[in-house]
């Protein structure tokens, strides 16, 4: 008998459509993977099952949870349901706990308002689950005390308390570094198996759903496209959309060779012996100050024309490396020069350098003053040059920029918000480009789209190194990306650049032990017999 | 938790030394010299500088810092020069009404807002939020002193059940606290409005965090998250507005005291600044700023026994 069965499940939110006759199936111990891009409905069949969508909605069709209709269940019968036959986990471990209570008051919360017990018994209990997902700290601890990956864990142990017949998990790793994700993934099949329970999986991420599901659900737009055993439906994938999906996420771009350049015999970029230092909170009132050591004696250089990836985990110093390169912030020791020229000098970015680099970020929503419009976002940049274009020249600078990222003039004169995420990304592509910069840094700049914009967005680089020799510095946690757009790769791990080479040679034969376990905890698209004939 | 409390510790102990001096430094640049001002326009220059040298305001500035500042450690505040009696016996008079009037009405705002802000956040948009709303921005628009007044009509003057002012001392504590109730109300009422809006954004802002959701996926309903996870999270801001409140309410009074007739600090440091009584305005801004910092170093630690986050730091 199926543990869960949802049968013909339509939901409308106000005027909305949100999901068209869905319907899938689960039986104990199954990992069930829902798929797809954002607004596919995934979360959404989510919170639907869990009782708990947003006011104004209204579902229909059926939810069967161990022979009970959630849909048709009063809200003082669900709660009881909650925590209690199910149980969900979500994307966001940094807020999904409350700040102010201790991790074990919350797991031990989980017990107490569903069974009466003590509290006494109730805080032991909740201690032996924390063990039992494999945290090893103690349950009097606070959240912000805590890694990303030990609150997923706690998270998880809150969920699985009472142990329910059904765990939803809400894209429970998006948010963790790759080794994270591996031991949270491991530890969610464990308990599956353990407890004989059925597990609802969610992620956009098909290297994940390849490697843990047994069924997969392939939803587009609020609809179930495809449905089938994960090894089948690997191997005899129907749908375009599957096939397609599968197709840009593992995406490879034809990045052309680099150009020979004109033999130039100093670097572009040279960073020599750089240390970055932040000042932490005294120990004792009057004592020495104790530092952070954000960047321990990092070298590099990028050659002209030469497209350079840099990978590493959370806090290993990406973002602070690129701030310093920007010359944002100047740093403790070392010396960082573009063209041979300081990147910081007299307590200010060098303005002469400055005009030679140009940074995409990775969230296309927030890096856009929504006030302003397209052509005065992306000629931004031009208040870095002495004489910036006026009129003709200036109008010719914008449809050029526009055009080289596949956008049209006529966009100029709309608003950000007129545009989708992947348009808004292109759009601050051309804002890198106006003024032609020797280098730009790519900061995650395609970590928050999803597959198929990736895929258009990574294919637009590739081309834009066609039209002109482009060097650029590309971060990410994304192995695969970086792999597909580089010539050569650093790796990076708290503050130092344990290994660099060129990118195939780091990839296929690493040498540090830290590079070894990141591309051994990254998990893999299986090979596709059939992809090469997609669309 | 104890390094945090020693932090915010010394950062009181500078305030205050801050404090003191910019007091003393205003009050030396008011236009106007008391012993002038004491024996009126027809004074012989004489008998002024004989004053002066009384008063000791022929001595160097640093002297009578240093003077002032170890006199008020001591507890010494100095002679008022009108009133002829030691500055502290004054205070201490004045502060017996000032101080029970402003706790009770801070007592009386917290108790009113508190349920009006909950209410209103878990039932938004509803006709019990629209009233309460409604309400607070009335209270937050109209002056004290015109609640004052109502209140003295309605409740002294056509139902007779307070008197219309004065005080009676707290030899009858009973007639004291009934003689401060409705000062205390006409003061609370701006006080609740605000801090009802407070209350109601800061759990709205708490309402829409993800622990909420994860509180109500184990099985919490609406009310249990909304009590247990919401509210002490949401108190931070709340906390804030009522340390400045208590500021306010301590020495703002005096129109409120003006309206009532009642011998508080408002009306002392107001007469003292009108007879140049420099030596009273010293001690009384300084006692002022002193409960001020009292109050904020209070809120810190209250800050650091509901949010763990802060302990930690330094």
């Amino acid at each position: 008998m199926s543990i869960l069965s949802i049968r013909n499940l339509s939901l409308r939110i106000g005027q909305t459509d949100i999901l068209h006759d869905v319907s899938l199936s689960m039986q104990h111990g199954e990992i069930v993977a829902i798929t797809g891009e954002s607004g596919s409905g995934k979360s959404m069949t989510a919170l639907s099952t869990m009782g708990l969508l947003p006011g104004g909605a209204a579902p229909q069709g059926e939810i069967i949870l161990d022979g009970i209709d959630i849909l048709q269940t009063p809200e003082s019968d669900l709660c009881h349901m909650r925590g209690n036959a199910m149980g969900m986990v979500f994307q966001e471990p940094m807020t999904a706990l409350n700040p102010v209570q201790t991790i074990g008051a919350q797991v031990a919360e989980t017990i107490l308002i569903h069974e009466k017990t003590s509290k006494a018994e109730a805080h032991k209990r909740a201690a032996e689950m924390l063990q039992r997902v494999g945290l090893k700290v103690a349950p009097t601890r606070y959240p912000h005390e805590l890694s990303g990956g030990q609150r997923q864990r706690v998270v998880i142990a809150m969920a699985i308390a009472l142990r329910p017949k059904l765990l939803i998990a809400d894209e429970p790793t998006t948010a963790l570094d790759v080794t994270t994700q591996a031991h949270i993934l491991d530890l969610l099949r464990d308990l599956v198996r353990e407890f004989d329970m059925g597990l609802l999986l969610i992620t956009h991420d098909l290297a994940v759903v390849a490697d843990v599901a047994d069924q997969i659900v392939v939803m587009q737009k609020g609809r179930v496209v495809e449905t089938g055993p994960t090894q089948h439906l690997l191997t005899n994938m129907q749908h375009p959309y599957t096939k397609a999906l599968f197709e840009a996420s593992g995406h490879k771009v034809d990045l052309p060779m680099r150009t020979t350049m004109r033999m130039v015999s100093a670097y572009l970029l040279h960073a020599k012996h750089i240390v970055r230092e932040y000042p932490l909170p005294r120990k004792t009132i009057l004592g020495p100050r104790p530092v952070f050591r954000a960047l321990d004696d990092v070298s590099f250089h990028i050659d002209h024309g030469e497209r350079v990836g840099l990978v590493g985990e959370s806090g290993c110093g990406k973002s602070t490396l690129t701030r310093a390169i920007l010359g944002l912030e100047d740093v403790q020791g070392g010396d960082i020069r573009l063209d041979d020229e300081p990147v910081f000098t007299h307590k200010h970015p060098n303005l002469v350098v400055r005009r030679k680099m140009q940074v995409v970020f990775q969230d296309p929503y927030s890096s856009f003053n929504p006030r302003h419009r397209v052509e005065r976002l992306i000629t931004e940049p031009f208040h870095l040059l002495e004489n910036p274009p006026t009129g003709k020249a200036r109008e010719a600078a914008i449809s050029k920029a526009l055009q080289d990222v596949g956008l049209s003039f006529e966009d100029a004169h709309k608003y950000i918000h007129e545009f989708s995420g992947g348009q808004r990304q292109r759009i601050a592509i051309a804002r890198a480009l106006i003024i032609e910069p020797e280098l730009i840094i790519f900061d995650e700049a395609v970590s928050a789209l999803d597959v198929s914009v990736r895929a258009q967005v990574l294919d637009l680089i590739a081309d834009l190194c066609r039209k002109r020799p482009l060097a650029y510095l590309f971060i990410s946690h994304d192995l695969s990306v970086v792999r597909t757009v580089t010539d050569r790769v650093m790796v990076m791990q708290a503050g130092k650049i344990v290994e660099q080479g060129k990118t195939e040679d780091v990839f296929t034969n690493p040498q540090h032990p830290y590079t070894q376990s990141l591309i051994a905890a990254a998990p893999q698209l299986p090979e596709l017999p059939h992809a090469v004939e997609t669309i | 938790m104890i390094r945090y409390a020693l932090g915010r510790l010394t950062s009181l102990v500078i305030s205050l030394f801050v404090a003191s001096l910019v007091i003393f430094a205003v009050i030396e640049v008011i236009p106007g010299d008391p012993a002038a001002f004491m024996l009126g326009v027809n004074a012989r220059p004489d008998t002024i500088a004989a004053l002066r040298a009384e008063m000791g305001l022929d001595q160097s500035v640093v002297t009578r810092y240093f003077d002032w500042v170890t006199g008020l450690l001591r507890g010494d505040f100095g002679q008022s020069w009108t009133y002829k009696t030691p500055v502290a016996e004054l205070i201490a008079d004045r502060i017996w009404v000032s101080l029970p009037l402003a706790i009770y009405a801070l007592i009386l705002s917290t108790l009113i807002a508190f349920p009006a802000g909950i209410y209103a956040a878990s039932h938004r948009g509803g006709p019990g939020d629209i009233t309460i709303m409604g309400a607070t921005q009335l209270g937050v628009a109209v002056p004290n002193f015109w609640f004052a007044m109502i209140l003295v009509l309605i409740f002294a003057i056509n139902l007779r059940w307070f008197s219309a002012g004065g005080f009676p001392g707290w030899d009858n504590p009973f007639q004291a606290v009934k003689s401060l109730t409705l000062p205390a109300i006409a003061l609370a009422l701006p006080q609740a409005a605000i801090l009802a809006r407070v209350m109601r954004s800061s759990l709205l802002d708490m309402l829409g965090e993800d622990f909420i959701r994860t509180a109500r996926a184990k099985g919490l309903t609406r009310r249990q998250a909304l009590w247990k996870h919401a509210v002490r999270n949401a108190l931070i801001p709340v906390l804030t507005i009522i340390g400045l409140q208590f500021s306010f309410l301590l020495a703002g009074g005096i129109i409120i005291e003006q309206v009532f007739f009642l011998p508080g600090l408002g009306r002392l440091i107001f007469q003292s600044i009108s007879a140049r009584d420099l030596i009273v305005v010293e001690s009384v801004v300084m006692l002022l700023v002193f409960t001020v910092i009292v109050v904020n170093f209070a809120v810190d630690i209250a800050y650091a026994a509901v949010d763990p986050r802060l302990r930690a730091k330094a």
